[in-house]
């Protein structure tokens, strides 16, 4: 491990963190936070949080537990509202429009969520899984819905596992198979944004690998916000990572730059992980 | 007598001799050394659970053998007979078991929407200062005594099916057989009504709870795909529809075995009628009426068994809906692990 200016030794091989970010042609900022604070009754989550993001990229969002990365995952597609006494201020914008003057149902057919653990519907067979967004939609046309269902399946890695077991139940499946039908869910509705909740944290790290290698694939066609307890992950996968502390955004750079020259010192305790 | 049998003498020299050697610890079985204050709570408390077994076989044991005289009599064309006379001692069953599951059935009919309603509104569109009122007046309509909801039932709700609702229902839909006929006011619609309002409070709030169990995730996951409140509270119902169908069932035991108040505005005559304005008869309203006027032998034996019949019915329905409860909670509990 060879020493980088300003920081200390770092729990990541830094040589193994691909060149990104740098490369990518960023024209668009699909998602731009002004602003933006969340409070849980009295307490506040977040504070003042300003952050673009570009499209057709990953952003990894890493802190320590209760440091406020889920909460702005949540307000991003506006489920932070719906715990009750929840209160959010400033502004998102998903192509320039605020998602908050959108009928919040729109916004979360743009913006699809993954989140923790896997959550298939029980009730529902694999292929109603992922039909279940289209259907609450309004689409009805059979064809229609079973070409969509076939391509979510392909695109979420997980059709030539289950293509002979479609009308078998979701719950049946193992837990990496579980998400990646949870992705596929998400991915029918064809989203322009997904945002996923720590994907891999009940997962093994097999099934991790996968649900990371899917990423890259997805980032071709959707703009990604991934939160993560694992900074190796978010090392691996992300083109620029945002580091949130007790609420506030402290950096937010291109991904190599965090773990290996972060301008915070905040940042580089946790990326060295003298904390968190 | 069968008592005795089933609690074992033993455990009684046990306590005696705890009691006496209360200071001491002293060997049981395998050698081990245990207090006797455990010893007693722990044979006390087996006994006060092996009562309640006792007592429900003691009572099943009391009818089959109070009924045996009917049963030999009349064998299973008991419960497939129409006629019921004291004087010739003729006795069938049917119309009250008729009776029972109609208005039973009507109840549910009436009562499951509007308990699923209320649940809905309890868990997913009430605000918390509303949700704890509305649950405590729904919670308290199930402590109102039957007589007060037959009392309410014969003097208000009978006199006004009478005079306003059903000739109303059978000026419009009088060509459907179940409103045709002459509007009573007492019958097995006002039976059917006053049990609804009866296991409302039961229905609404085992649901409630039940749709409170559903995960939070699965709510979430339905509104991340872009779905409408109404669209994931029907995730949140498919979720939960075992409960709700215990829920159900329960409510459904509560009607069947429901006296008082049924009695009050059923009508009391023991007839099988396509009609709901039709007076009818309950096996639980008979036994009510029927039982101190009951001289012959028969016609007690034949009462018992209907009581008997009745008390199979509630312990199967109530089974049913006991495993459907657990199956559910053991399917939290395995999700959650």
């Amino acid at each position: 491990m060879r020493d980088y200016p300003g920081t200390r030794q770092t729990l990541i091989d830094i040589d193994t963190i691909p060149e990104k970010g740098k490369g990518v042609p960023v024209d668009h900022n699909k998602i731009v936070a002004e602003n933006v604070s969340a409070f849980f009754g009295k307490v506040q989550a977040i504070r003042d949080i300003q952050i673009s993001i570009p499209e057709n990229s990953i952003v990894a969002i890493i802190g320590p537990s209760g440091c406020g990365k889920s909460t702005f995952l949540r307000s991003i597609n506006r489920m932070h509202e719906l715990v009750h006494g929840t209160r959010i201020t400033g502004k998102i914008l998903l192509d320039g429009e605020d998602v908050y003057s959108i009928d919040p149902v729109l916004i979360r057919k743009k913006i699809g969520m993954v989140f923790q653990k896997p959550n298939p519907f029980p009730t529902m067979s694999i292929f109603d899984n992922v039909a279940a967004g289209l259907r609450m939609g309004g689409t009805h046309d059979r064809k229609n819905i079973a070409e969509i269902v076939e391509r979510s399946l392909q695109q979420a890695a997980l059709w030539n596992e289950v293509k002979d077991s479609l009308s078998k139940s979701g719950v049946g499946l193992s837990g990496g198979q579980q998400q990646r039908l949870c992705i596929a869910r998400a991915l029918a509705v064809n989203p322009e944004v997904i945002l996923m909740d720590e994907p891999a944290s009940a997962l093994d790290p097999i099934a991790t690998a996968k649900i990371e290698e899917l990423l890259f694939e997805l980032k071709k066609r959707y703009t990604i916000v991934i939160v993560t307890h694992n900074m190796q992950q978010a090392a691996r996968v992300s083109d620029y990572t945002a580091f949130f502390y007790m609420g506030e955004l402290i950096e937010y750079d291109v991904t190599k730059k965090i773990f290996t020259a972060p301008s915070m010192k905040q940042t580089e305790d946790y990326v060295t992980g003298r904390f968190g | 007598m069968v008592g005795h049998l089933l609690v074992r003498p033993l455990y009684f020299l046990q306590i005696m001799e705890s009691i006496i050697t209360a200071q001491h610890t002293f060997k049981a079985s395998k050698g081990r050394l245990i207090n006797p204050g455990d010893l007693i709570f722990k044979n006390l408390t087996r006994f006060f659970a092996a009562l309640i077994l006792v007592l429900v076989v003691l009572m099943a044991y009391e009818m089959i053998r109070t009924s045996a005289l009917s049963w030999n009599k009349f064998g299973f064309n008991f419960f497939i007979r129409s006629v019921w006379d004291p004087v010739q001692d003729e006795y069938g069953a049917l119309p009250f078991i008729y009776g029972t599951l109609v208005s039973s059935l009507l109840s549910i009919v009436i009562a499951v929407p509007l308990s699923l309603g209320i649940a809905v509104f309890l868990t997913e569109v009430a605000p918390r200062w509303l949700e704890r009122p509305v649950s405590f007046f729904v919670e308290m309509l199930a402590g109102i005594p039957s007589i007060v909801y037959g009392v309410w039932g014969f003097f208000v709700m009978v006199p006004w099916l009478r005079s306003t609702v059903e000739p109303f229902i059978s000026k419009h839909l009088g060509f459907i057989p179940l409103f045709r006929g002459a509007p009573y006011g007492v019958g097995m619609l006002a039976a059917g009504i006053i049990l609804s309002i009866m296991i409302l409070p039961i229905i609404a709030s085992i649901s409630r709870d039940v749709l409170k169990a559903v995960p939070r995730s699965q709510t979430e996951a339905a509104l991340a795909l872009g779905s409408t409140r109404w669209q994931a509270t029907r995730i949140a119902l498919a979720y939960s529809r075992s409960g709700i169908f215990g829920a159900v069932i329960l409510g459904l035991g509560r009607a069947i075995g429901e006296t008082m108040a049924v009695t009050m505005v059923i009508g009391n005559r023991p007839t099988i009628s396509a009609s709901l304005f039709e007076p009818g008869y309950t096996m639980a309203s008979v036994l009510a009426n029927e039982f101190t006027e009951a001289t012959s032998e028969m016609y007690i034996s034949a009462l018992v068994e209907i009581a008997l019949t009745l008390f199979i019915i509630t312990i199967i329905i109530n089974s049913f809906a006991r495993l459907l409860m657990w199956s559910v909670t053991s399917n939290e509990r395995a999700q959650k692990a």
